[in-house]
């Protein structure tokens, strides 16, 4: 029987490895563990959305809800993604380049969406403009509607996905240094010159992976979403939400062929990920 | 870095700062303080009777546990998935490498559906499982399953790089040395990543205690019982008491706060330990 | 105790050219026995194959007398300095020398008075709760060879263990190393691919180049003798001049050799000579009776160094020869740039055909 073999690195030598028993056993552990908890659900996403078939399943992508679902996730993914990269583009260039009173607050504050639950993320946003909320007797004076309705679950998508883009493009900054820049600018090239010619080529492989990751936690998000929503079906539903009330409507196969969808999203974002990387290790 | 008192020689100090600032200020600072400001409309009886309910409590106690539990369980399997992917070449090695990251990409959402469904009672899990006494879904075993997937990747990424920045040098020293294999991993490779281990842990731990998408699928959100905490700040909400909300955010956000100071420290401890260079 | 080298091989890849081939050596008990070659000739895979850090495809490894081949790296009891230090970067000092000793699981106070031992040997007592990111490269390095000694090895291993030193902490630890060696008397191999460390500190040298044994022997008969045109271009800076055989000697300007007994007449000879073993003088007159014809170079250029002149001469044959001469003989010489000079040859390494690199 053809068994594939375990290789060491060219670098190492056999005699601190280990036996091979002790290589396989921990190989086969590891992938079990893997295939367990990563390539069986990913499978199973798939096979429970085509449980019904093709049709039922091209019919529950294609029904008027879900498609404004769809419409809803794009939208507030193309509203936070540009936003958050030039804001990224300019707190990276500020944190990377000049030493200023309260860098370290801004840093932290930069980092509190990744640390704050999602849910409190909804909810603070619930506190400052909804009906009970500082701003929400204002709001309803003039029919603004912010809280379960779409502007609400922009703003918490714009929150949620507010450090990616600096969180990398910051280190790639930072390792690269300012010396071109400073090149540029005795050749007398203005700022915004030297920041367009030099800066942005130098860092693009990351500027690219924090867009990646932002556009894809932008559509993927749920918790802080879910709570300034209100599940307005076909309104204030973006697709991992329509996902959620099919399958609490015991609809699985049209849940998951919603699931299957955002999925896809990630192993996309996966493969763009690797590409990336690839390239940017090239370059 | 230009000295705070020279002018700044790179252009764009002032427009970036401005941006960054006004931009921070309106998205976070201003809407985190309504938090804070919320909680003050509360007395402090009527703050610490909410936060001391027996329905919080129990959540508390779940998240907590729930979380370790699941932070243990990717310190182990996560050390042993990066041990594996810098020691060995095995096929299907790089999809591996890609799919480590499948938690982060993938929205916690869909996680939560698919776990749930593999772990009911007639899913492709759950039935076996079931078969054997071990029921998973609607239980705080499966919270502890879903927090798992999800806190999956921060463990593998923090001690990857840590592994593979071991010089093999510093192995074959310790076996001309007389060390055997498992003495040169015990008492040379894991001190060098006990660090990365420690800070991988608290990720995991910190994004499981807030972890929501995911687990509320698999929970089963029974009051007292398999509720976390993120579940009864919604629930709080759904019942229009803003107020309980917010002293309950409080308090989580002290704990996820608190966590991210220990990271920081054990970061800092452990890069002063290791990088000290002697004045002298 | 001594190190016996018995035709071991070494191949990385199938079919590809061996790392180390054939090779067999003897570096004899309490010397310094010094592994010399350029980059790539396969100095540090043997070392790595007497340690026991890679497997050798043929051959045997004799330490004392006794076959370790199949022995693991862990029970061979070798002290291997790497070129790195390879510290433990994570304990003190203290720790990194009690590590091999931990390891044999001896008692505690044995372990400590080793210890003790081991930083008074390398001059460290005062540094012993000191993590090596806290050293400087000269007492890291030191550290490495406390680290080594302590298990009291039966052999000592030394991998280029002075290449990441500039030049005076280099030229220190050569003497310490030497004064260690009086003091502990063991059995060391070296790898240097620094011809002046090899040929001053050991007793024992073994020029290696690509993968084989160039030479092995004193570092008298290394230099004075080399066995090969490799081993005379490698050591010593020599320049090569051409010549062919005449009357059953190598004619190299008024300079006659003897060559090896198979040379022809009038078959093309090189000699390799020393910058110093040339004796230039102004004389520009005929060859005496019987006198052979010399050779007259052209000064290209001439550059003080320190108490001697380097001088580039071109011979009419076209090479080009570089000798050293002390100053004041240079100034006596009174010559320029361009001008013609006679140049002796005192005494050169000859070899039979002509040289190609």
């Amino acid at each position: 029987m053809f068994a594939p073999s375990i290789h060491l690195p060219r670098r190492k030598t056999r005699t601190l490895e280990g036996s091979p028993w002790v290589r396989w056993t921990l190989v086969t552990v590891a992938l079990g563990f893997l295939a367990v908890f990563l390539v069986v659900p990913l499978v199973a996403v798939f096979s429970f959305a085509f449980q019904k078939g093709w049709e039922a399943y091209l019919t529950a992508i294609a029904e008027p809800e879900a498609r404004s679902a769809i419409l809803l996730t794009l939208m507030a993914a193309v509203i936070a993604v540009p936003l958050n990269l030039v804001f990224g583009l300019a707190a990276a260039w500020l944190l990377a380049r000049f030493r200023f009173r309260g860098r370290a607050l801004l840093l932290t504050l930069i980092d509190l969406p990744f640390s704050v639950s999602p849910v409190i993320a909804g909810l603070i946003f619930v506190l400052l403009f909804g009906r009970q909320g500082w701003l929400g007797p204002l709001l309803f004076e003039h029919d603004i509607h912010v809280i379960f309705a779409v502007p609400g679950i922009v703003l918490a998508t714009v929150f949620i996905t507010l450090p990616f883009v600096v969180r990398e493009v910051l280190p790639v900054m930072q390792t690269q240094g300012s010396d071109e820049e400073e090149a540029a600018l005795t050749l007398g090239a203005s700022g915004w010159r030297t920041f367009l010619r030099i800066t942005l080529p130098k860092v693009k492989w990351g500027v690219l992976y924090g867009v990646i990751l932002c556009n894809a936690r932008a559509m993927g998000e749920f918790g802080a979403v879910s709570v300034v929503s209100g599940h307005v079906r076909g309104v204030t539903t973006t697709l991992p939400l329509h996902a959620e009330i099919l399958y609490n409507e015991y609809d699985f196969a049209g849940a998951f062929a919603v699931a299957s969808l955002l999925t896809l999203l990630a192993l996309v974002t996966l493969v763009l990920k690797k590409y990336v990387e690839w390239r940017s290790e090239a370059s | 870095m230009a000295p705070r008192s020279r002018r700044h020689v790179l252009p764009g100090f002032r427009l970036s700062l401005g941006l960054t600032w006004a931009y921070v200020g309106l998205l976070v600072l201003i809407p985190l303080s309504s938090l804070f400001l919320k909680t003050f409309s509360l007395t402090w009886p009527q703050f610490w009777e909410t936060v001391t309910a027996p329905r919080a409590l129990a959540a508390y106690k779940l998240s907590f546990s729930a979380s370790l539990a699941a932070a243990l369980a990717n310190v182990v399997f996560g050390l042993l998935v990066a041990w594996v992917l810098v020691r060995y070449r095995f096929p299907g090695r790089s999809l591996v490498e890609s799919l480590v990251d499948l938690p982060f990409a993938l929205p916690t959402a869909v996680a939560g559906l698919t776990l749930t469904t593999l772990f009911s009672s007639k899913g492709w899990y759950g039935q076996y499982l079931e078969a054997w006494g071990l029921k998973v879904a609607y239980t705080s075993v499966g919270v502890a399953v879903a927090l798992t997937f999800i806190g999956l990747p921060f463990v593998v990424r923090t001690v990857q790089p840590v592994l593979e920045d071991i010089d093999v040098d510093v192995e074959e020293a310790a076996a001309t040395l007389g060390a055997t294999p498992w003495q040169t991993f015990t008492r040379v490779l894991f001190p060098a990543i006990v660090p990365a281990l420690l800070s991988g842990f608290t990720l995991a731990f910190a994004r499981a205690l807030g972890e929501y998408g995911s687990v509320v699928f698999i929970s089963g959100n029974m009051p007292l019982r398999t509720e976390i905490v993120p579940l009864l700040i919604v629930t709080k909400l759904e019942q229009y008491d803003y107020a309980g909300a917010t002293a309950i955010a409080v308090v989580m956000l002290l704990a996820s706060f608190l966590l991210l100071l220990a990271v920081n420290l054990l970061q800092r401890w452990s890069h002063r330990r290791l990088e000290a260079r002697s004045r002298a | 105790m001594s190190i016996i080298v018995k035709q071991l091989t070494r191949r990385f890849s199938p079919g590809g050219s061996p790392a180390v081939s054939d090779v067999s050596f003897q570096a004899p008990a309490g010397a310094i026995t010094s592994l010399l070659g350029p980059s790539g000739a396969g100095k540090s895979t043997l070392l790595r194959l007497i340690c026991g850090l890679e497997v050798p495809d043929v051959g045997r490894v004799l330490i004392d007398g006794l076959d370790c081949t199949a022995l693991p790296v862990q029970k061979r009891n070798v002290g291997v300095v790497f070129q790195s230090y390879a510290l433990f970067r994570h304990m003190t000092v203290r720790e990194n020398i009690a590590f091999g000793l931990n390891v044999r699981r001896l008692p505690r106070d044995e372990v400590e008075a080793r210890v003790d031992e081991m930083l008074r040997l390398v001059q460290l007592e005062a540094l012993g709760s000191r993590h090596p990111g806290q050293l400087s490269g000269g007492q890291r390095q030191r550290v490495a060879f406390a680290r080594a000694l302590a298990i009291r090895p039966r052999v000592l291993l030394l991998d280029e263990p002075f290449g990441a030193l500039d030049t005076r902490v280099r030229e220190e630890l050569r003497e310490w190393l030497h004064e260690l060696h009086e003091r502990t008397g063991l059995t060391t191999l070296l790898v240097t691919h620094d011809q002046q460390e090899a040929l001053e500190i050991s007793q024992h040298v073994v020029v290696m180049s690509e993968g084989r044994v160039a030479q092995a022997g004193s570092p008298e008969d290394i230099y004075d003798r080399p066995a090969s045109p490799f081993v005379a271009s490698f050591i010593g800076g020599a320049s090569v001049l051409r010549g062919h055989v005449l009357e059953g000697r190598a004619a190299l300007g008024s300079l006659a050799l003897s060559v090896p007994a198979a040379a022809r007449e009038g078959e093309a000879v090189h000699a390799f000579v020393r910058p110093h073993d040339i004796k230039l003088a102004r004389s520009v007159s005929a060859a005496g009776a019987g006198e052979r014809t010399p050779f007259m170079g052209r000064v290209e250029r001439f550059k003080p160094v320190g108490g001697f002149v380097k001088v580039l001469l071109r011979m009419p044959s076209g090479d080009e020869v570089t000798v050293q001469v002390p100053r004041s003989e240079f100034e006596a010489l009174g010559v320029v740039e361009g001008d013609a000079v006679r140049a002796d040859v005192l005494t050169a390494s000859v070899f039979v055909g002509d040289y190609a690199i």
